[in-house]
């Protein structure tokens, strides 16, 4: 998918994109690759990174949970498992969770469900550490605490994620970071991820012709 | 979609993606504290002019788990008695303020007239003998959520009992044609369709032959307003002929379902240790009828943008 796409262009599951889940914008503009900001050794480093700070903060993996946001957000999580299992020979459990019926946007525009909600551990007086892609307005990771706290009452809720990009509209930050990446607004960040995404891992910064 | 009407209303995949939609609901109705915020400030009203309280209570279920105000109307305690007409009624209740309007009418036909009247979105919840299309629906997700995505294609499914009259069995024949299963219609010459047209199902008088090759046995109920009328001279032939008794159970394949939409006459159209029973996933219909219409609500309500 390297050739220009109308519209917003958000991949599927996207909610990091002002075009994401949204009809094409009328008179959509056409997007095009500005940067590649990350390979797929560049992503590799930072999981590996971000699942050492985990437990680092965490002062080991015992009582962890991973749970991703649906969808990018899952794999993540899966592959932070499986770098603290390397190194620490600790499983931590993963789970996945789907933030659309916490939404704040909810009548606002489309709003998909992605798929159940599935944790395997009870969540009360654990650790759990939220994992997306994409940080941005910080509105997903708002629902995504609304969310969590349903299923029970964490001891600590972290979140972590590949790549801030900035232009918070709440009072929301992550706790472990992949890459800090100036944006403008009007632009897309799309990560890629072999198990969701066809092609190679990596992330992009995509922008609005003219 | 702005109304749930007919099983036509959604296509084959409509209701692939209902269906997929739903498991997300069936999670949240087997967590602890089964409620979400999705349809908060959204008024979700029945209107029942039939009696059937377990339809009723799950779309109030279904709506109450979605945090959407609940109102419910029944003919019984209504101005019906008064002399009010169905388009007053309507309009009269619309004028509250509600975001969807649940209907059971004895006369087919009447969701869609109140679907043209209001803005509202209307779901069908039973039209004389015409349609129920979330019956169908949570039929179809308790098999899928028992035989996987693909276990449709080629299933073999017979729809046992008064079919002609069964607004029940008119949606299930069309949502499991749709998805490709293979249905068979079964019962008395007097309970079966006139002519098939419409019905995409084949039909037989002959339970006894069909039933060794059934991968779902669906029984209707019996309506007991029918009996001793010329369809159905008596409770005793019907069963000897067309019940599902225990000896007829034995016969099954190992790994056929039974299901019945409820609420069953044990020892007419089923016998009680065969409803009891290990084939029997006629509670697990029950509970995918709350998910099922959590869907259907949150299509209608909250999946999109709002209709300006």
């Amino acid at each position: 998918m390297t050739a220009p796409i109308a519209g917003g262009g958000a991949l599927p599951g996207d909610d990091h994109n002002r075009g994401t889940n949204e009809a094409a914008p009328s008179g959509g503009h056409l997007f095009s690759l500005r940067a590649k900001v990350f390979d797929a050794d560049d992503l590799r480093r930072a999981h590996t990174r971000i699942a050492h700070e985990i437990v680092e903060r965490n002062h080991g993996a015992g009582d962890v949970v991973l749970v991703g946001l649906y969808t990018r957000g899952v794999a993540v999580a899966r592959r932070l498992a499986d770098a603290i299992e390397r190194f620490e020979g600790v499983d931590v459990p993963v789970g996945a969770i789907d933030v659309a019926f916490y939404r704040d946007d909810i009548g606002l525009r489309r709003v998909q469900p992605l798929g159940p909600t599935e944790v395997p551990v009870d969540v009360t007086d654990r650790i759990v550490v939220l994992v997306d892609d994409v940080l941005f307005t910080g509105r997903t990771a708002r629902a995504a605490l609304e969310a969590i706290t349903e299923l029970g009452r964490p001891r600590a809720v972290q979140l972590a994620v590949l790549v801030d990009r900035g232009h918070r509209e709440l009072p929301i930050r992550a706790d472990f970071v992949g890459k800090n990446l100036p944006t403008k607004v009007a632009e897309d960040v799309r990560v890629r991820l072999q198990e969701v995404d066809d092609g190679e891992d990596g992330i992009e910064i995509w922008g609005p012709d003219g | 979609m702005s109304d749930l009407l007919s099983i036509d209303d959604l296509g084959a995949t409509g209701i692939d993606e209902l269906l997929a939609l739903s498991e997300s609901f069936v999670e949240v109705t087997q967590r602890d504290i089964p409620k979400i915020p999705a349809l908060r400030g959204k008024t979700v009203v029945t209107l029942f002019y039939e009696d059937s309280t377990r339809t009723r209570l799950s779309f109030e279920t279904a709506a109450k788990r979605l945090t959407a105000d609940t109102m419910s109307f029944t003919a019984a305690s209504s101005a019906v008695g008064k002399g009010e007409s169905l388009l007053d009624t309507v309009r009269t209740i619309e004028a509250m303020g509600v975001d969807a309007m649940v209907v059971r009418h004895r006369c087919a036909g009447a969701p869609h007239r109140i679907a043209s009247w209001i803005d509202a979105a209307v779901v069908n919840a039973g039209d004389g003998r015409h349609e129920h299309p979330t019956q169908a629906l949570l039929d179809l997700l308790t098999l899928r959520r028992r035989l996987g995505t693909d276990g449709f294609r080629g299933l073999r499914v017979g729809i046992i009992g008064d079919v002609r009259h069964s607004r029940v069995a008119r949606s299930g024949v069309k949502a499991f044609a749709a998805v490709g299963a293979d249905v068979t219609v079964v019962g008395p010459p007097t309970l079966l369709p006139e002519s098939l047209e419409g019905w995409p199902a084949r039909a037989t008088t002959d339970l006894d032959d069909a039933l060794p090759e059934l991968d779902v046995v669906y029984l209707l109920r019996i309506q007991r307003e029918r009996l001793g009328s010329a369809l159905v001279p008596s409770l005793r032939e019907y069963t000897t002929r067309y019940g599902l008794t225990a000896a007829r159970a034995a016969r099954l394949k190992p790994d056929t379902v039974i299901m019945h939409p409820g609420p069953m006459n044990r020892g007419v159209e089923i016998a009680a240790e065969v409803a009891d029973g290990p084939a029997s996933i006629i509670t697990e219909q029950v509970a995918n009828g709350v998910a099922v219409r959590m869907a259907v609500l949150w299509s209608l309500l909250g999946s999109g943008a709002p209709v300006a």
